[in-house]
């Protein structure tokens, strides 16, 4: 290959690169066989405790579900996950058709106009719906109402300061309001009067942004249903494994007149010359490789195979698979609110409010808590004072239905003793 | 031979999945909840069995090409191999099980993992400290600029631009945008390299970063690196390195030495985590000494052999996304690094160079070639030289796809007209390589014989052609109230 190229050696290939940049070698240590490499991942991976699913009662927008043994099936084919980004619609029909279904998915069940191919988390799918309310409004601050997840109102001021955006924190937006954000159910799993919310946010010419779960949408009025104008969350429960925090995927919904201010990869139905129906990535003119400085966004990668894993599982379960089990979910964590609520020293830290399937609890002493719990195996729940400092000794507890009845009565028994 | 929608398949009455039941004695959520808090509606999702639902996506995944099956030369995006290992790690219950709020003494396995990757991308480009938080490459260049801003605020000094090459990739100055820039482009000069007069004359004390990809976008390596480093650091600003070329020189020559102060790197480019399609990816960033005090939290620190998250740092831009990053993109990154190891590495990127040279040679006389070699990577053709016959580089790309290549990035970089940019990667062989400059040659006779055949292609693909500007007219009429069809999304019939 070096003679059809017409030189001696690679060396004759580096000459752009100056002399005194080469480096002798990599500082790394030389290579491994597949099985020695697998062998010293694998005892990392015996250096973290997973616990059982139907042991982990813990969440704070990362949860375990049941994950439908096709949702792997199907993302882990090569035609998916070795693909790019469908630059090519010809030769890329089956992913754009993938996200073309998600992005039905997300509209149907946020019961907006229309939502996009997907964004990286819930954290900076809040920020770009932010940035939407931003340039559409002309406003300049964004009011947080409520318990947001405390790291989507950090990322989300991490953008802001960007912009120019402030983030402010209340339930009274005014005439400088860009929009009202929160989060239903909210970070510690209570119901917000989302509906009250949309109207004061409406009231004032602002925008309102419901921050919400996908599977409590089963049961829960959707954003469209109550107003709102753009839904954004986190779809790691539609079939994601937690793995630490990510990839999980964001989504963003919204009113047909918000279109053209979404971020992100948009795909739409065309046809060709025989009239055959195909899918193309559309509207690129708000994006960053045809707009450039002006583009709605800079993303480029989104989380694709993560919208497909998400597709899969939401076609699997269905309306109804997602409503049964959203339904179980809700019958299980009130069953357990109610057992820990009679234990000597603990009480429902809201009880005045409702929730769906997570809940704040004050206890004794946390920390202790969730040692024992640990020493059961068992996940406990998530202590939010580190976030909160009016929340002290309160954990927040969260089932699905992978929490099974014995699972609670081990939960119930460990901390009792 | 396309497939219809899921929700065009929905039965009503297929077999639902069987789901436990709640097994306690709880009230129902219409018992408790107030009726405006709960949907009246169910949403119209489709309702398939599962054979259904695994044939439909076996279906759907027919359609794509990809690099398992495919020769994916796309520019700029580095498409090798992924490898099967890699997808084997990240799936080890070790791994995908962990909650993100476990406590810190039963993650120890992966925050290890995190601390030894941060290590070995630390080797890779030179630099002092790096953040794994970035889920993609443009998010680590927000990232990165914001860490810029930080550090000149801090300084007491209000620099409002970023310098950015005409031929840049579209998220540079998307990025610097976002990030409360404003952006100002430097030309590139008919060498292909960066004008250092343009440079010059650019620079000022309110300029805050120059963003480069060395190699740049048109595979060539900016000689004149160290003097582009000195006049940017001379006013004060910062150079930022564009990690996207990264898998031309691993193991022959680092960023940090070249004077980059900070860098994005693909770990979805050149670590072989898979694209998906369009992500996820993760887009770490390398920061010299200078910026280390205002990368995101938390960092990972190893104290007494104990390995921790660092929230407590002052001068921190904060969490860029939640939690610690594609943490699953990473486990598949390191366990590539791991088994390539720095040989391996460095072997990886001069066979790259090697093969985009070697393939550069062979279609040098099929297509125009605007720019000297050697080529680092890649390199960009030219196909102005079919425009006699009326063939533009849109058309090769179809040619290609019908002949059972993946096209080239095509009309990238925007200085090159009819642009064809080619990434072969180390992936690739010789007869793959020769397979297809022969495919290209096949395409350039199609060009002068047949050019009406090559404007229809492809043929034989699930699709041909697809009319995009349609497409659009469409939307515009939907978003005008002209029309009730989406467009962007099926649309039940609620009547």
């Amino acid at each position: 290959m070096l003679a059809a190229i017409g030189v001696d050696s690679m060396e004759g290939l580096l000459v752009d690169i100056p002399e005194s940049l080469r480096i002798p070698r990599l500082e790394l240590p030389n290579g491994l066989s597949e099985f020695e490499t697998m062998a010293q991942i694998a005892s990392l991976a015996a250096r973290n405790r997973a616990y059982a699913d139907r042991l982990t009662f813990r969440g704070g927008g990362v949860y375990r579900r049941f994950i439908p043994a096709a949702v792997a099936a199907v993302t882990s084919k090569p035609e998916f996950y070795t693909a790019y980004t469908p630059y090519q619609p010809e030769a890329s029909q089956g992913t754009l058709q993938a996200i073309y279904e998600f992005q039905t998915l997300i509209a149907e069940l946020t019961a907006l106009d229309v939502a996009n191919a997907s964004l990286y988390d819930g954290a900076t799918a809040v920020a770009e719906a932010a940035m939407m309310a931003h340039v559409h409004t002309g406003r300049n601050e964004v009011l947080v109402a409520g318990y947001l997840h405390p790291e989507y109102v950090e990322v989300l001021r991490g953008f802001g300061e960007g912009r120019g955006i402030k983030v402010k924190k209340g339930f009274e937006p005014t005439a400088k309001t860009a929009a009202v954000v929160f989060q239903q159910p909210d970070f510690l799993g209570l119901l917000v009067d989302a509906p009250d919310l949309t109207r004061r946010a409406h009231d004032v010419g602002a925008l309102a942004i419901a921050c919400v779960d996908p599977i409590s949408l089963a049961i829960l009025a959707p954003p469209g249903q109550y107003g709102a104008d753009i839904a954004v969350g986190e779809g790691q429960q539609l079939g994601l494994s937690p793995s630490y925090g990510g990839p999980h995927v964001g989504f963003v919904a919204c009113r047909k007149d918000l279109v053209r201010r979404l971020p992100g990869r948009l795909i739409g139905t065309s046809h060709d010359a025989e009239g055959r129906r195909g899918f193309v990535l559309t509207l690129t003119a708000r994006e960053q490789h045809i707009r450039r400085e002006k583009a709605t966004s800079n993303i480029c990668t989104n989380h694709s195979l993560c919208a497909l894993a998400a597709s899969v599982y939401m076609t699997y379960m269905g309306a109804e698979g997602m409503r049964h089990i959203a339904e179980v979910s809700f019958k299980r964590a009130h069953a357990l609110a109610d057992r820990l609520a009679r234990l000597p020293g603990w009480e429902l830290a809201f009880p005045d409010r409702q929730f769906l399937n997570e809940f704040p609890i004050r206890v004794p002493k946390a920390a202790v808590v969730n040692r024992k719990l640990a020493r059961k195996g068992i996940l406990g729940g998530l202590d939010v004072h580190r976030w909160f400092r009016e929340l002290n000794g309160v954990l927040t507890f969260t089932c699905t239905e992978v929490n099974d009845p014995d699972a609670l009565d081990e939960l119930v028994e460990a901390v009792s003793r | 031979m396309t497939e219809p929608l899921s929700f065009e398949k929905s039965r009503p009455n297929a077999y639902a999945p069987r789901l436990p039941d709640a097994d306690v004695t709880a009230p129902a959520a219409e018992e408790l909840l107030p009726r405006e808090l709960l949907r009246s509606r169910p949403p119209t999702l489709p309702r398939l069995s599962e054979p259904e639902v695994m044939r439909h996506y076996s279906k759907l995944a027919s359609m794509n090409y990809s690099i398992s099956e495919q020769f994916y030369p796309l520019g700029s995006c580095t498409m090798k191999y992924n490898p099967v290992a890699n997808e084997v790690a990240a799936a080890l219950p070790g791994f995908s099980a962990l909650h993100p709020y476990q406590e810190e003494e039963s993650v120890q396995g992966a925050l290890e993992l995190m601390w030894r990757l941060e290590q070995a991308l630390c080797a890779v480009v030179g630099v002092d400290r790096v953040t794994l938080q970035p889920a993609a490459g443009a998010h680590g260049e927000w990232t990165a600029l914001r860490m810029i801003q930080a550090f000149h605020r801090s300084r007491g000094e209000a620099r409002t631009e970023v310098l950015v090459p005409d031929s840049a990739h579209g998220t540079n100055p998307a990025s610097a945008a976002l990030s409360g820039f404003q952006v100002v482009e430097v030309a590139s000069a008919p060498n292909g390299r960066i004008s250092l007069a343009d440079l010059e004359s650019k620079l000022s004390s309110k300029v805050a970063a120059l963003m480069l990809t060395n190699p740049n976008t048109l595979g060539l390596f900016e000689r004149d690196i160290l003097d582009i480093a000195e006049l940017v650091h001379n006013t004060g600003a910062m150079l930022y390195y564009d990690g996207a070329n990264l898998n031309a020189f691993m193991g022959v020559c680092r960023p940090g030495d070249m004077g980059f102060d900070a860098v994005h790197m693909n770990l979805h480019k050149t670590f072989t985590t898979p694209h998906g399609g369009g992500g996820p990816g993760a887009g770490p960033v390398g920061v010299k000494a200078d910026l280390v005090p205002f990368l995101p939290t938390p960092t990972v620190e190893r104290m007494n052999g104990h390995l921790k998250l660092d929230f407590k740092r002052p001068q921190s831009i904060g969490r860029v996304r939640s939690f610690y990053g594609n943490f699953g993109m990473l486990v598949r990154a390191y366990t590539y690094i791991v088994a390539m190891g720095g040989d391996g590495l460095t072997q990886a990127s001069l066979d790259a160079v090697l093969s985009a040279n070697y393939l550069r040679k062979r279609v040098e006389g099929l297509l125009d070639m605007p720019h000297e070699g050697p080529c680092m990577h890649e390199f960009v053709a030219s196909a102005r030289n079919l425009a006699p016959d009326g063939i533009k580089a849109l058309d090769v790309a179809k040619g290609l796809l019908e002949r059972d290549f993946y096209a080239p990035t095509i009309y990238f970089p925007l200085v090159v007209p009819e642009a064809i940019m080619v990434e072969p990667t180390e992936t690739e062989s010789k007869p793959t390589l020769d397979a297809f400059a022969a495919a290209i040659a096949d395409i350039v006779r199609e060009a002068k014989e047949e050019p009406e055949n090559l404007h229809r292609a492809p043929h034989g693909l699930a699709v041909g052609r697809l009319d995009e500007v349609a497409t659009a007219r469409r939307i515009n009429a939907y978003l005008q109230g002209q029309s009730e069809d989406p467009i962007l999304r099926w649309k039940p019939d609620r009547n």
